[in-house]
């Protein structure tokens, strides 16, 4: 946190400890995000200040012997500032997101919350809030199956179509847990093919069973980190570099790019990594005059000769 | 900030809060330690900038002009100032703890963060974990295009923006005068809505084409949202895609194209090692664009136009 948060953490600061009197120096700390060390000279800067005359009964009293934290004489500051704008639509945003998936079961409390946090923020706030909004995709018919398996710790069969291949594989799956990116589902778990803790996408699971075997994932696994996106090539897979005219632009924005080039008149040269070459002749295939591979040139050969081979079929029979 | 700024601005805030009745400038001098070192000049320069800082991070400073006071007189009303009693009940502190880790980037994740924070000191147990939801529940959504900053300040302080934008398949970036009513997510990617000026309409503006910056234009507080604006219905339905008007009938080699199976609204055995599919579709160009991929597996028999969208789009390629 930078210097210049320093007066809205103080602000936070005081009324935290008003109402959590006797709490200690390291779970305050965690809570707001510092070092002890950092904790402690926030608290002797909140020593050094009170009301006008700042004689010793005007000053805040704080003490933190044994690491148990103590204030006294900071009413005027004991409640927190109000939530501005940007803070409550934040949080308002994310809220009616939620309430937007019935799956997620939580209605009830989401519609009550979101009344007293409007109530606690300005009209502003709430109206900003009405005007950024994040959509939900429909609810994909394998979640209700992956909530309970999840719920009650036990493995899942699927069937699961992994579009870069054009396969459907059987496998079986210990949930570990559901995560949302951007509106989509996907659940991450452990999966018995490929021993390894991978992510799928709900709307790709073609059936989905729950299995009366409880999920037992190996102790080392984690949740896959979604965080850096979910189309995630290794650095191993082959580079690729396309070019494409402004019809073909939208590669660049649904697949991430290591480079992007502008040529002129909309034409981008762009260089990507898959770890699938089906995937890449079925993008090349699906271009069609809108872009080419420039390299590697085995690539550019086998989108030929695949392309040759399709268009035969067609005029063999016409 | 320095040590001593901090100090001053919260002995400043504690100051302004605890008077009844306003305080002019020169009285604030007296009390808040820090601006008694200052000569005249030095003191007015500092107690402007003060208050704009508190300000900024919404502490309202009430501004009191009385006709027989020289000086204007100022004060925080504590009402203004604090965040209202709020309790919130288990459940609800668990999707709140839910909601505030949603957001992904620096500007909407701090906001979140500092809104919690609040919540927090105002007594309010927020269950960090998720508790009732076990931790078994990930929510992301990600702000990644570089406009979503500019464009939120925009839709909250209600001002024009421009921008250069490159419409879909242009070969040009043309600059767009916009006043936005809205930012929507919709499959992950996020769209602004609001009247074009250069159009005169309502548009709708996907953030990854806008190519540089945006720039505020004119006064906040002056873009109206016309009543009954439905922002998200403008973006589309999310059910667009389901309502397909068209069928068309395709040959797939046993064992192959799942995909197409997958979405095929019917599936006949055929002979000679082929199946017959039917599949909705409204658009030729775009069924040729999901077809080709399955290359020689898959052939377009029926409706024709499809069928010479697939063999010119395969042209293209070998063009």
């Amino acid at each position: 946190m930078s210097t210049a948060d320093r007066l809205p953490r103080l602000l936070a600061l005081v009324p935290y400890l008003m109402s959590h009197p006797g709490a200690q120096v390291p779970e305050v700390a965690k809570v707001f995000g510092l070092s002890e060390k950092q904790l402690i000279d926030d608290l002797q800067l909140v020593w050094m200040c009170g009301l006008p005359g700042h004689t010793p009964g005007d000053l805040i009293d704080v003490s933190w012997d044994g690491g148990e934290i103590l204030i006294d004489n900071a009413d005027t500051i004991a409640r927190p500032l109000r939530l501005g704008v940007d803070e409550a639509s934040a949080l308002l945003v994310a809220l009616r997101m939620l309430a937007e998936m019935p799956e997620f079961g939580q209605r009830d409390a989401l519609a009550r919350v979101i009344a007293k946090v409007e109530r606690a923020c300005g009209e502003g706030a709430a109206a900003v809030s009405n005007q950024v909004a994040v959509e939900v995709d429909a609810t994909p018919d394998a979640l209700p199956v992956v909530n309970e398996a999840l719920r009650r710790g036990r493995r899942l069969s699927l069937r699961y179509y992994v579009p870069g291949r054009d396969e459907v594989t059987p496998r079986e799956v210990d949930p570990m847990r559901l995560v949302m990116v951007d509106g989509r589902s996907y659940l991450s778990g452990w999966c018995y093919r490929a021993e390894a803790v991978r992510l799928f996408r709900l709307d790709r699971m073609l059936t989905v069973e729950m299995l009366g075997v409880p999920a037992d994932p190996p102790a080392g696994a984690v949740p896959d980190e979604v965080t850096p996106g979910v189309f995630r090539p290794s650095p191993t897979d082959e580079l690729v570099e396309l070019e494409l005219t402004p019809a073909g632009r939208w590669v660049a924005e649904y697949y991430p790019c290591e480079r992007v080039e502008e040529l002129g008149e909309g034409r981008l040269r762009v260089a990507l990594r898959a770890r699938d070459q089906g995937w890449l002749v079925r993008l090349a295939l699906r271009l069609g005059g809108t872009g080419r591979v420039l390299s590697p040139a085995s690539l550019a050969e086998t989108v030929r000769e695949t392309a040759l081979a399709a268009l035969r079929r067609y005029e063999s029979v016409s | 900030m320095s040590r001593r700024k901090t100090e001053r601005l919260l002995n400043l805030v504690i100051c302004l809060l605890a008077t009844r009745r306003p305080l002019s400038a020169e009285h604030i001098r007296q009390a808040v330690p820090g601006y008694d070192s200052a000569n005249d000049e030095a003191f007015q320069r500092m107690f402007e900038r003060d208050k704009n800082e508190l300000r900024e991070i919404g502490i309202p400073i009430e501004v009191h002009k009385d006709p027989w006071e020289e000086d204007p007189g100022y004060r925080i009303v504590r009402q203004a100032y604090e965040l209202p009693e709020i309790t919130l009940e288990p459940d609800e502190a668990a999707v709140v703890g839910l909601a505030a880790r949603v957001w992904q980037r620096a500007s909407l994740a701090e906001a979140a963060g500092g809104a919690l924070l609040k919540l927090r000191a105002g007594g309010v147990e927020t269950d960090e974990a998720g508790g009732v939801l076990d931790g078994a529940l990930e929510l992301r959504v990600d702000t990644r295009d570089p406009a979503f900053p500019a464009l939120w300040e925009a839709v909250r302080d209600r001002r024009a923006v421009r921008f250069p934008y490159r419409a879909a398949a242009s070969e040009s970036v043309l600059t767009r005068t916009v006043e936005p009513w809205g930012v929507v997510s919709r499959r992950g990617r996020w769209y602004v809505v609001g009247h074009d000026r250069d159009r005169a309409a309502a548009r709708v503006f996907r953030l990854s084409r806008i190519s540089g910056p945006v720039t505020p234009v004119g006064r906040p507080g002056t873009v109206v949202v016309p009543e009954g604006a439905d922002i998200r219905s403008m973006v589309g339905s999310r059910d667009d895609l389901a309502v397909q008007e068209r069928v068309a009938l395709v040959r797939v080699r046993e064992g192959t194209c799942q995909g197409l199976r997958q979405g095929a609204r019917a599936v006949r055995p055929g002979s000679g090692g082929w199946d017959e599919l039917e599949i909705d579709f409204t658009d030729p160009v775009w069924l040729a664009g999901w077809i080709v991929g399955f290359a020689a597996d898959a052939e377009v028999i029926d409706p024709p136009d499809a069928r010479d969208a697939v063999i010119c789009r395969l042209k293209g390629t070998l063009a």
